[in-house]
């Protein structure tokens, strides 16, 4: 979905989540914590919410929220952030786009 | 140990069903051969459920002959016709004996389900002697039976104590293994079946979280001082590395910056996923105490918090999903001999947690 494709490379760190989704906020702690300022789109704020969560699960995501997307491309969800952050391959990832 | 009292098992727990109304079955119409009609009313077989367990077994069961009042009628009927007395006297004949035989299986299978309750009690008694964990619907400081009444969750806590069993029987064969001689690759395979049997756990975890997350999130399987650790329903990540890190002896350069950076990502990971819950907490209590309170009426308040408490079970898995890549990882950094050491003393740690609680818990009955 072009709309996806646009807002995920709108900055170099971009996280969909939904306001309600208590683990999407866990995800964007984790960004702030690591010195990065991501952009967080709130799809259920969204009018084409549907279409967009369509487009992220059709991306690979299996739950639409948390996606988080680095330098415009899709890295996962919360289950892969994690799993990156604890091998030592996310900090590498985010740093072009330290604050 | 000086338990005196007999804990009650609830009967689904070792497949004693209730018994209370099959009795009246043997209240069926049928009439003793003596004389001309004994018509006591049903006996009642006593079912010893709160006696303390002894090889005595009641021995009023062995009567329960009775009649029901209607036979009168139907003996009225029959009066004048002497084969119908006889074929009625045959009915009644077989409908007894297939009654004694119904009531002998019956008494046969609480006879089994007795011995089998003995047995528990005795395994239990025992386990928990040694400091054991033992399940916490027959633990003294029960809540009561209703958590354990999902039988998803039951079969929980019986596989989480074969859990504990495994896991003891692993921590003595490292503990023996590396005082003695081991090759590299046995113990390779021995650390390895360690590291599986923790991911087995968090399997069953997810599984319990499904059928009730409430039970996984307070931690009610596991005995009073690891629940005093707790952390998104289990220990912390960074607890297990602050437990291991001294037990191992030299680790090189590359090694010690992998570990530094391990236990600060590990401790950035744990303090996202707990400003998560926190968030989730709020939003929950917002949820409940919506609207009026002091209304009386709170439906809608508590339909939404249930939808939720979905998300609390997506916690649980991701805290557990956190605990699996910290293992994985020190078990990436160390050498075997080093990953040995440190789920021995990782095991170590958790039962020396659990003879707290037991220590703990049997306190006030030592004689002093």
């Amino acid at each position: 979905m072009d709309k996806v494709m646009r807002m995920s490379s709108e900055k170099g760190v971009v996280i969909f989540t939904k306001s309600s989704c208590c683990l999407s906020y866990a995800v964007q702690v984790l960004f702030q914590d690591l010195g990065v300022n991501p952009k967080i789109h709130e799809i259920d704020k969204d009018p084409e919410c549907r279409e967009i969560e369509k487009a992220l699960m059709r991306l690979g995501c299996s739950k639409p929220v948390p996606a988080v997307f680095i330098g415009g491309k899709l890295v996962g969800s919360t289950n892969e952030v994690m799993s990156m952050h604890l091998s030592s391959s996310l900090v590498p990832l985010v740093k072009p786009y330290l604050c | 140990m000086n338990s005196t009292s007999t804990h009650f098992v609830p009967p689904r727990r070792v497949g004693i069903y209730e018994p209370v109304h099959q009795f009246g079955m043997w209240g069926e119409s049928f009439k003793s051969n003596i004389g001309n009609g004994n018509m006591n009313t049903p006996n009642h077989i006593i079912i010893p459920n709160n006696q303390k367990l002894d090889n005595n077994l009641s021995e009023d069961t062995s009567h329960g002959t009775a009649g029901t009042p209607h036979m009168f009628d139907q003996e009225a009927s029959t009066s004048r016709n002497p084969d119908k007395i006889q074929r009625r006297l045959a009915q009644n004949r077989e409908a007894a004996r297939k009654s004694r035989l119904r009531k002998k299986a019956y008494v046969q299978q609480l006879e089994t389900s007795r011995l089998k309750l003995i047995q528990l009690e005795q395994e239990l008694d025992r386990a928990r002697q040694q400091g054991f964990y033992v399940g916490n619907g027959i633990d003294t400081n029960s809540l009561g039976f209703s958590e354990t009444m999902n039988p998803g969750i039951a079969a929980f806590e019986m596989e989480y104590g074969h859990w504990v069993e495994e896991q003891n029987r692993q921590i003595c064969e490292l503990r023996t293994v590396l005082h003695g001689h081991i090759n590299d690759i046995e113990l390779r395979l021995l650390v390895e079946n360690a590291m599986k049997h923790y991911f087995e756990l968090f399997r069953m975890k997810s599984s319990a979280a499904k059928a009730d997350v409430f039970f996984v999130m307070s931690g009610m399987w596991r005995t009073s001082a690891e629940r005093f650790f707790l952390w998104i329903g289990g220990f912390r990540p960074s607890d297990l590395l602050k437990v291991l890190l001294p037990h191992f002896d030299i680790l090189t350069d590359q090694q010690l910056l992998d570990v530094c950076n391990l236990k600060q990502s590990c401790q950035q990971a744990e303090d996202a996923l707990t400003q998560g819950m926190e968030k989730l907490q709020h939003t929950l209590a917002d949820c409940v105490a919506a609207g009026q309170l002091g209304e009386g009426s709170y439906i809608p308040q508590v339909n939404s918090a249930m939808e939720r408490l979905e998300a609390l079970v997506s916690f649980v898995n991701q805290a557990d999903h956190l605990r699996h890549e910290t293992l994985q990882q020190m078990y990436r950094i160390l050498t075997t001999r080093q990953a040995a050491r440190g789920l021995l003393a990782l095991g170590e740690y958790f039962q020396r947690l659990r003879a707290l609680s037991s220590s703990w818990a049997t306190r006030h009955r030592e004689p002093t």
